[in-house]
């Protein structure tokens, strides 16, 4: 167990009288590559602002190595930014750019010209000191927004949508060359996005936000196989979201069936929204006394290395289903789930919550 | 059918230019002739210049004149671009307003502004003279200042501002360093016109300037009572090259600035 490098502690926030983050607590281990993934809006920008210093909280405090911060302003903070919008000096070279930091410090010239190249080197653009920047695509402007700020050797790097505005392919280079920076440098990495396949790659420990509440905290694993409220669910991957009742410990009813699952310690007969993804659902013959529901395929689509299928089963519900078999519109089919499959959730209990319109 | 097209344009500018010009041709021919006649030319001569570089009361409103431009453009230019970067950074509802009220000026005519600057002088018993002149001028350099440096003050985005801050650089730092070389186009044009208006302003610097100090403009302006020299020819031919100059740096000085850059 690592210790607590960074810890946010009740911060609240409101522009406008409209509340941004509303009592967040977090605490963030040192060497961790942690996402913030949310919905635009939700408050993940804003989060890595008051960390940065840009932003102050109305209520609540921010320790970094366990002494407060709150009010530290941005420019004696041990840690750097690198922003959306990649926030390069235009008027600079590239080598100004990435000194910027150092000069500040009355670092000596010799330092200087050794840190950019080894800079450089790190994000693969060695010799590129004498450009100007207008002069670099996007992809090569983000490698010099970074090498900006691993320079001056932070403790904590955040990074607010790095990626977002850079096309698929480089976006999917760019993850592994942060990956790997994280570990050559070791450095904590804290990263927003909105995309959670960028979460779910990239990091340790994915942190889901929505409406100024941390949903759901913990390894990209947890978060995608055992999503604790219907809002994480529907926002990471694809999944089957279904209202059922809990009838006891392991035995929960969905679709007029009754199902096993691995789930226990909700009491009986209770409300509860059931999480099932897609590629756990399996398609066999209509005859198979293993089915436990009945159904009828009704749309296929064809994704590359699945199909995306639907299927109507007897109760009305529509089923998504990944598979790499094709089963034609049309077809009768029998549908199995495996209980370890099954997620079981609490049904919305605030209000907060139930505004976040999952559909049932 | 080009070929006419082309000429005809040519020939339309051609004809623009020379209605433009003509007059201030007329000016720097005459303020080489040797005869005082404004008909008839008598030979070249650069005697009115050297007259003039002789005469202290030319000498002395052309230094009143050059030190106010001066002056006022550099404090008006300071001004403006904090007043820009402070404008930008209001709510659009308050911005709008104040970008309305600071654009009154420009819009105003010169005599009221130079009567009303004057009797707010008396009012508040401010004798007139240089310092008077030169708030004068500060005064409506202002606005086309910030109408300058604005467009490049939306331009810039917040976040190099707070990269600078996020990379150790104090507030000031940040300014120096990161926001003004970004502005600079824009203060350097802005600079460079509030110079011009202050050289060749006449009626607010007549209305505010007490007895005794003359800038150029105010003592031609005597000077046309009395029956005009032609050393005010060669007087005025030297401020329209200056203005003329300084204009041609404005435009392309940032231009040929970048390129040398590159």
């Amino acid at each position: 167990m690592s210790k607590n490098l960074l810890q946010l502690q009740n911060i609240s926030k409101s522009y406008d009288g409209q509340l941004i983050l509303d009592d967040l607590s977090l605490d963030i281990h040192e060497n961790s590559f942690v996402t913030f993934l949310g919905p635009s809006g939700c408050g993940k920008t804003t989060t890595l602002r008051i960390i940065g210093g840009f932003e102050k909280p109305d209520q609540g405090r921010v320790l970094f190595d366990g002494a407060d911060i709150t009010d530290l302003p941005a420019n004696k903070r041990q840690l750097n930014t690198v922003f959306q919008k990649y926030a390069l000096f235009p008027h600079m070279s590239i080598a100004d750019n990435i000194a910027f930091g150092l000069r500040i410090k009355n670092k000596p010239e010799s330092y200087i010209k050794d840190k950019i190249k080894y800079a450089l080197k790190l994000v693969n653009l060695d010799g590129f000191e004498k450009r100007s920047i207008d002069s670099l695509s996007g992809g090569q402007q983000q490698r010099i927004a970074i090498a900006r700020a691993i320079v001056n050797e932070p403790r904590l790097l955040l990074l607010d949508e790095p990626l977002g505005a850079l096309d698929l392919k480089l976006r999917q280079e760019m993850q592994y060359e942060l990956i790997r920076l994280k570990n050559e440098l070791g450095i904590t990495f804290i990263y927003v996005t909105h995309d959670q396949e960028e979460a779910l790659t990239m990091s340790d420990y994915v942190v889901v936000m929505n409406q100024g509440y941390i949903q759901q905290a913990g390894s990209p694993e947890q978060i995608y196989n055992e999503p604790e409220n219907a809002f994480v669910a529907d926002f990471i991957g694809d999944s089957n979201i279904i209202g059922g009742v809990m009838l006891e410990d392991y035995v929960v009813r969905i679709c007029g069936k009754t199902f096993k699952c691995v789930d226990a310690g909700f009491g009986t007969n209770k409300p509860v929204d059931v999480v099932i993804r897609p590629e756990d659902v399996e398609i066999i013959e209509d005859d198979d006394p293993k089915a436990i529901l009945h159904g009828e395929m009704t749309h296929i689509i064809f994704k590359g290395e699945i199909y995306e299928m639907e299927c109507r089963s007897e109760d009305g519900f529509e089923w998504l289903i990944h598979s790499t078999e094709m089963h034609e519109p049309g077809k009768k089919v029998g549908l199995y789930v495996k209980p370890s499959n099954i997620q079981i959730m609490n049904k919305p209990e605030s209000e907060d919550e139930e505004a976040l319109g999952v559909e049932e | 059918m080009e070929k006419m097209k082309k000429a005809l344009s040519n020939c339309y500018l051609s004809l623009i230019v020379l209605f433009m010009y003509a007059p201030i041709a007329t000016l720097v021919v005459l303020s080489f002739n040797s005869g005082r006649s404004r008909a008839k030319w008598s030979g070249f001569t650069t005697d009115w210049y050297l007259e003039m570089l002789a005469d202290d009361t030319i000498m002395a409103a052309l230094r009143n004149t050059l030190i106010i431009a001066f002056l006022s453009a550099l404090i008006a230019t300071i001004l403006g671009t904090l007043a820009a970067i402070g404008i930008n950074n209001m709510k659009s509802w308050s911005r709008n307003t104040v970008m309305s009220i600071t654009n009154i000026p420009m819009l105003n005519a010169d005599i009221v502004t130079g009567i009303s600057l004057m009797l707010c002088f008396i009012a508040f018993k401010i004798s007139l003279g240089f310092h008077t002149i030169l708030i004068a001028h500060i005064t409506f350099n202002l606005p086309y200042v910030i109408l300058s440096v604005m467009p490049k003050v939306r331009q810039s985005s917040k976040d190099t501002y707070e990269a600078a801050l996020d990379l150790g650089a104090t507030p000031i730092q940040a300014f120096f360093k990161v926001v003004l070389p970004e502005l600079m186009p824009g203060v350097t044009s802005g600079f460079m016109l509030a110079f011009t208006m202050s050289l060749d302003d006449f009626i607010i610097t007549h209305f505010t300037r007490g007895a005794g100090i003359d800038t150029i403009s105010t003592l031609v302006y005597s000077q046309v009572r009395k029956g005009i020299s032609p050393t005010m020819y060669a007087l005025s031919t030297v401020i329209f090259l200056t203005v003329f100059i300084v204009l041609m740096i404005g435009n392309y000085a940032p231009e040929w600035l970048s390129r040398r850059k590159k």
